[in-house]
């Protein structure tokens, strides 16, 4: 066995053969900003039980390897990403294998004129203007050491810009695959979205791996929605069971703009997610909800934040957990109403139900208001499986499991009905129907 | 068709059936009356494989099977039917769902083929008409914000569509005006027939006005303390259940 290295000693020493390793995405600004990133991370603390933040998510069990840096391409078959494509659901389909974009395995189709769906490495050379406008700068990632890490290791990750006007019909459905055999990898796929004014797209970002092996998924994800734009998200993760899972998205949203997140996870050995959405301007309206359904011993928190930084917006945000066996579940739901933020209305629900006697939620509703004219409510709710409705089910015939996932299905049906595309919702209602027929 | 031997259950560690002994055979209508605390939706709880209330002595045979090895959905799937005391709300989960999936489970456990959607439509119309349910209570969740007439119509309604062999009516009368009990009693008059038998559970004679029983059982302190035919149901009417348990009383000490 050889010693572990200090994880962030680690990523510092590993970062010289990750920028020699760089072709046409070595610009001088790329380098200067993942130069400065590698200097944040050096310098931010890794978060402990100590950090409010962080208060009931342990990430000791990730800090036990060392996760090596891909710098080579692996090959995945059609056949294997097909199986996780939603049926009779056209859709453009970008592949990352490993954390890069992977051509053979992608594929779009017709575009309206000046979209570019692809690869930010590509995005680097081809559309730099883009990038440098919009890459990397909600300044609350040079202060979370995660992020910053990823900023420092930016390589690829998927790139989409919808130029005014432009709708995007088709759904956009990005795969993110890991495939290693022994080795332990780290993937960080840096996404940036850019909805024009006017614009309007569907965004799938879906996380996956081939096997249930130890690898860590850190990732970023940027969307910029303009004025009066429509962005609809869906993030769903099926990952490995031993996977360690850290993800951060950061929302801009201007006048008029409306932007919905569902993001759905089976979770993995350790998620984390962070997701931040602020309202820079008046008029928009945010949707953030979710849906975790976990089991053994897996940890996943999930952190939102919705700034109310202007007047007259909304938003509306409903999580759902469903905890089985030794699972842990942490929902934080921040919701900030700044004094200028008059006529706000923030409606937050967390709804979680525990399958087990040892399975275990910390929920925690936050919400900061210093504005005299606004509607806010929140609560939060953590029960049991319903044994009458169940012993009512099988008393017609059916089975205890079925019994079981109908009534998952029907606990989780708020969030899941609330998904506009039909071919989603019946993907996940196969997935709830397979994890309880088990 | 059923045979209750000697039946003892306990619930939490209390005793609430005493030594019940029913024989129903197929064709019969059994009442099933009592007065409140007798036992009397205990049995039909521990008939349709309540799994919290214990059975501590006696037997139950279904059709020559012993009915207390079988799991709650196997029961329904050999015949049996409990139309509840207190339906259940089932927020999320709609009327069609629960039995368009009930159905095709007990039609795969008896070896038959799923119905098509279009077949199944056409049962649940024709068995809709017999409760007097309008289409969109289909779409709605299973009892949620049902008034308490929907409820038991639901109930019936449910039995129409599963068509079992052994009904268990548990109190469907209670809390029911005149109107609705005579819509609850005509679907199941409707459902009569030679192969199947019905157990009516019942606090008052006056459902027994629209459903005549073969046989009337008096249930108290978990024992059936006395068995007639439909005329006892009245004599209950007229008397009260004083009457029966002072006369218990009587029998356990004679």
């Amino acid at each position: 066995m050889k010693d572990v290295i200090n994880f962030k000693e680690w990523f510092l020493q590993k970062h010289n053969t990750f920028e020699d390793s760089l072709n046409g995405e070595n610009t001088y600004l790329m380098h200067q900003i993942r130069k400065e990133a590698l200097e944040n991370f050096n310098e931010l603390p890794l978060p402990t039980l100590k950090d409010e933040d962080w208060r009931y998510t342990n990430i000791s069990p990730l800090l036990k390897y060392n996760f090596n840096i891909v710098t080579k391409d692996a090959k995945i078959s059609n056949d294997t990403i097909q199986n996780y494509r939603f049926n009779n659901l056209k859709s453009h389909l970008i592949v990352f294998v490993n954390g890069q974009f992977s051509a053979e395995n992608s594929k779009l189709l017709n575009l309206p004129n000046g979209v570019v769906i692809g690869s930010l490495s590509d995005a680097i050379k081809n559309n730099p203007e883009i990038v440098e406008k919009y890459f990397n700068k909600n300044t609350t990632n040079n202060h979370q050491i995660f992020a910053a890490l990823s900023t420092a290791y930016t390589k690829d990750g998927a790139f989409i810009y919808v130029p005014e006007g432009k709708i995007v019909e088709d759904p956009i459905h990005i795969i993110f695959i890991t495939s290693s055999k022994d080795e332990k990898i780290i993937t960080q796929p840096r996404n940036l979205f850019i909805a024009g004014k006017n614009s309007q797209l569907t965004i799938i970002e879906h996380y996956i791996s081939d096997k249930e092996n130890i690898y860590f998924t850190n990732a970023v994800t940027e969307i910029i929605v303009n004025e009066n734009a429509v962005v609809d998200h869906v993030k769903l993760q099926e990952e490995s069971k031993n996977a360690f899972h850290i993800a951060r998205m950061e929302v801009g949203q201007e006048r008029n703009s409306n932007f919905t997140s569902h993001s759905i996870s089976l979770g993995g050995a350790l998620t984390r997610n962070n997701i931040n959405a602020l309202f820079n301007d008046e008029g928009s309206e945010c949707t953030l909800n979710g849906l975790f359904l976990i089991e053994g011993e897996q940890l996943f928190d999930v952190h939102t934040l919705i700034d109310h930084a202007k007047p007259l917006c909304n938003s509306h945000e409903h999580y759902i957990g469903i905890l089985d066996n030794k699972a842990r579940g942490v929902f934080n739901g921040k919701v900030l109403v700044r004094p200028d933020a008059q006529k706000t209305n923030a409606f937050q629900k967390n709804k979680n139900i525990i399958l087990s006697d040892q399975a275990l939620i910390n929920t925690k509703p936050e919400l900061e208001i210093f504005a005299d004219d606004v509607k806010c409510s929140h609560g939060a709710t953590i029960g049991q499986m319903d044994e009458e409705a169940k012993f009512y089910l099988r008393s017609r015939g059916i089975a205890d499991k079925t019994a079981t996932a109908i009534l998952i299905r029907a606990f989780s049906s708020d969030v899941i009905k609330s998904i506009k595309i039909k071919q989603i919702r019946n993907y996940l209602d196969e997935l709830l129907s397979k994890r309880f027929s088990q | 068709m059923l045979e209750i031997k000697n039946l003892h259950v306990n619930i939490n560690g209390s005793k609430i059936l005493n030594g019940v002994n029913l024989k129903v055979n197929a064709g019969e209508v059994h009442a099933l009356m009592g007065p409140n605390g007798s036992g009397k939706s205990t049995l039909a709880l521990v008939l349709a494989g309540r799994e919290d209330y214990k059975v501590t002595e006696g037997e139950v045979l279904y059709n020559g099977k012993n009915l207390l090895d079988l799991s709650p959905e196997d029961r329904a799937r050999e015949g049996i039917f409990l139309a509840f005391q207190y339906p259940v709300e089932i927020p999320g989960v709609s009327n069609v769902n629960l039995l368009k999936t009930a159905v095709n489970e007990i039609r795969k456990y008896n070896g038959e083929e799923e119905l098509d959607a279009i077949d199944f439509l056409d049962l649940i119309k024709e068995k809709m008409k017999l409760v007097e349910l309008d289409q969109s209570f289909l779409k709605r969740s299973v009892n949620e914000g049902f008034s308490g007439g929907e409820k038991k119509r639901n109930e019936i309604f449910q039995m129409a569509v599963l068509n079992p062999r052994l009904a268990i009516l548990d109190e469907t009368d209670s809390g029911l005006d005149i109107d609705a009990i005579k819509v609850v009693a005509n679907g199941v008059n409707k459902l009569r027939s030679k192969d199947n038998a019905t157990i009516v559970v019942t606090h008052y004679q006056r459902l027994l006005n629209y459903i005549i029983p073969d046989f009337v059982h008096v249930l108290y302190n978990g024992r059936i303390v006395k068995s007639g035919g439909k005329e006892l149901a009245m004599e209950l009417e007229e008397k009260g259940y004083d009457w029966i348990k002072n006369g218990s009383e009587e029998v356990v000490s004679g």
